[in-house]
């Protein structure tokens, strides 16, 4: 897989050749709004002239306001249609389309992509919609006050997740093809680092990844009894300020929980009658219901509620504990990974300063 | 890759109500593809997505056993929205059915040769019917069977005639109470854990299944403990709240585990090692 050495103005060529063959987005600083994607934060790129703002070397540090989340978890996705006679039809409308590229992907969200397909593994939407993505990204070379990826298990030149990675270097851009589809995106372009600039960017990468090692608390997280962090004393002190708005889980990456409703289709209030396999030529095209789902969130009480109205997490202290532990145990003992790239979205967005990394350094504290 | 979320096309084929109250009916649906329904596996212990087009999804218990080919019966207690819309559904109407979900009791493996305890009370007992069907199909390879079923009136007993053509059998120990005497009835009349105190068999080489309402499960435990059932033995199905049945949307999770995928059957020691949310 190669390196490869860009100036700006080769950059700025090879990103207009991909709008060819891709529907091309990047952070855009919430203007604009891809009805397509419901992306806010994130738009299709039409013109040359856009690209020069989304360089690697102009964008601000720290993560993009949104995650990268929508385009792999649709808000909502259809997941079945039915006909009037309650007949289902096959749904594969999301693996239609035209392959999306989405550049300026910081490492964290990437990793996120990869951490939520383990459990998305026999997912075909999820895997349809990852299948017809290409990830570009951009690394980071100065952090953000709310950045933690290295306690994560992550670091700011990582490549989990990335097809391709862009890092500023020297007086230009490196380009590390990732994957196959990234080698081949990177056509004959450009040439190979030379021996000065190689150096650079192995020493650079070296260093990040001995602190990110460092730093990982994963092993020592997986390490504890489960049942210790569960009854430990911290939750009720925790969940105390919690409002359970739900933001954090809407606005992390690898938050991935989700509700199923039905919804009617009616055409007179001229809602889409399209059937979810999207081929126009089945036996429903003319569907009456859509089962979708949508992003949910364990912060909210009738997450768990029964019908009865029994409810097995019924406090805020559960909820706010069950949050946590998914993240940082639950998630890690079955997966091998912490639910968490340290994006820090959730501290920055937090309506009463919950901080997962306080979180996180409790834990480590029991026994 | 296949697609679990789309359900399979089912016909309802026929409605029993089961209660004096008509709140409980079994449905006996009928996959309408053939290929379909010839490739239906399941396990008694498992359960099903039932849904009704426009109005949602519910897991349900499979209240029929495996051996029982050509069909699927639930039994459904009206509560909410989707299992109102089914119980106003008549036959030859048509739902969805996504499964069989879940593990299921070990009835191939950790239950062959043994003893078997079954104790229900109140509509958790439709898995326990089709645990008991599937064990009466194939009873050379199980010791004893004692069931012990109770619901607060007769009229409140599911699978009544059932009930009646086991009692005649000589090879299963039948112990159907109800909770207070009622004209008419000539049956046990008891709590089932009392009845489990007089009726419970010895532990030895045995495994007990004990689904009810959870008042019914803690005070069933004492007896059985008092006369040496270990944790390992006791067999539990758990009931919380699902929408995929897949192990992914979060809904059903007990601390680390996914009822709808690692359960809805756990043994009491595994339960004893988990956070209480269920
Ligand atoms: C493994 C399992 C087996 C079950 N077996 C049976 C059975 O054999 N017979 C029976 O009558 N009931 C059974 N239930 C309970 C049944 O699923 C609920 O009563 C039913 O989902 C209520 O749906 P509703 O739409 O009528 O109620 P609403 O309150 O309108 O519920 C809306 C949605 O919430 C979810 N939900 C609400 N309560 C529950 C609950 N207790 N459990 C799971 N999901 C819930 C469902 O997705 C439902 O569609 C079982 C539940 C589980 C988890
Ligand atoms: S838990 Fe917070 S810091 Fe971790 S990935 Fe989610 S939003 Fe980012
Ligand atoms: S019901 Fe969705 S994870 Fe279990």
């Amino acid at each position: 897989m190669k390196t490869i050495f860009l100036n700006e103005k080769e950059l700025l060529a090879l990103l207009a050749s991909w709008c060819e063959t891709f529907d091309v987005y990047a952070p855009n600083d919430g203007k604009g709004e891809d009805a397509a994607c419901s992306v806010i934060g994130w738009g299709k790129i039409a013109s040359k002239e856009e690209f020069y703002g989304v360089l690697p070397d102009k964008i601000a540090k720290g993560v993009h306001k949104t995650s990268i989340k929508p385009f792999f978890f649709p808000q909502p996705e259809t997941l079945v249609t039915f006909t009037s006679d309650n007949k289902p039809c096959a749904p594969l409308a999301n693996t239609v389309g035209q392959k999306r590229l989405i550049l300026g992907v910081r490492p964290c969200d990437a990793r996120s992509v990869m951490l939520n397909a383990m459990p998305y593994r026999d997912d075909p939407y999820y895997q349809a919609n990852q299948n017809k993505t290409v990830l570009v990204g951009v690394g980071c070379n100065e952090k953000a006050i709310t950045c933690f990826c290295e306690k994560t298990g992550g670091s700011p030149l990582g490549t989990d997740g990335l097809d391709i990675l862009i890092t500023t270097l020297g007086t230009g851009f490196a380009l590390e093809a990732l994957t196959n589809q990234g080698d081949e995106l990177l056509g004959s372009q450009g040439a190979a680092l030379d021996e000065a600039l190689l150096a650079e960017f192995t020493k650079r990468r070296e260093s990040f990844a001995a602190d990110a090692q460092k730093a990982n608390s994963t092993p020592s997280l997986k390490g504890k009894d489960l049942m210790s962090l569960y009854q430990s004393k911290i939750w009720q002190d925790l969940s105390q300020s919690c409002i359970n708005c739900g933001a954090c889980t809407f606005l992390c990456p690898t938050c991935y929980c989700f509700d199923i409703q039905d919804e009617a289709i009616r055409k007179d209030k001229g809602s889409s009658n399209a059937c979810a396999c999207g081929t126009g030529g089945c036996a429903c095209d003319a569907p009456s219901v859509r089962r979708i789902r949508y992003w949910d969130s364990c912060m909210f009480p009738l997450f768990t509620k029964h019908a009865s109205g029994h409810n097995p997490r019924g406090t805020k202290e559960h909820r706010v504990r069950n949050r946590f532990m998914h993240k940082l145990k639950y998630f890690p003992d079955r997966f091998g990974a912490l639910s968490c790239v340290g994006c820090g979205r959730c501290i920055r967005e937090c309506p009463v300063n919950i901080d997962i990394r306080e979180v996180m350094t409790t834990l480590l504290a029991v026994d | 890759m296949s697609n679990s979320y789309i359900p399979y096309s089912a016909i309802i084929d026929d409605i029993t109500v089961e209660t004096e109250d008509a709140s409980l009916k079994t449905f006996k649906l009928v996959i309408e593809n053939e290929e379909e329904r010839m490739a239906w596996r399941h396990n008694p212990g498992q359960f099903a997505m039932i849904s009704v087009p426009g109005k949602g999804e519910s897991p349900i218990g499979i209240a029929s056993s495996p051996t029982e080919a050509g069909s699927v019966l639930f039994t459904i207690f009206k509560i909410g929205s989707v299992t109102t819309a089914l119980h106003e559904m008549e036959k030859g109407e048509r739902v969805g059915l996504r499964g069989p979900m879940g593990n299921g009791f070990p009835v191939d493996t950790a239950f062959k040769g043994k003893n078997i305890v079954i104790i229900g009370g109140g509509y958790a007992f439709t898995t326990l019917r089709a645990t008991i069907a599937y064990l009466l199909a194939n009873r050379q390879d199980y010791g004893h069977i004692t069931v012990i079923y109770g619901s607060r009136s007769p009229g409140m007993l599911l699978y009544r005639s059932e009930l009646e053509q086991w009692a005649k059998r000589g090879d299963i120990s039948m112990n159907v109470t109800v909770d207070r005497q009622a004209p008419g009835w000539e049956g046990l009349v008891g709590f089932v854990p009392t009845i489990t105190e007089k009726v419970a068999p010895s532990p030895e080489n045995a495994v007990a299944m004990v689904c009810g309402p959870p008042i019914m499960i803690k005070f069933t435990m004492p007896p059985l403990e008092k006369i040496g059932w270990k944790d390992e033995q006791m067999y539990f199905s758990l009931e919380n709240r699902m929408k995929c049945g897949l192990g992914v949307c979060g809904h059903c999770t007990c601390g680390p585990l996914y009822v709808c995928k690692d359960g809805p059957v756990l043994t009491r020691t595994q339960l004893k090692g988990l956070p209480v949310e269920f």
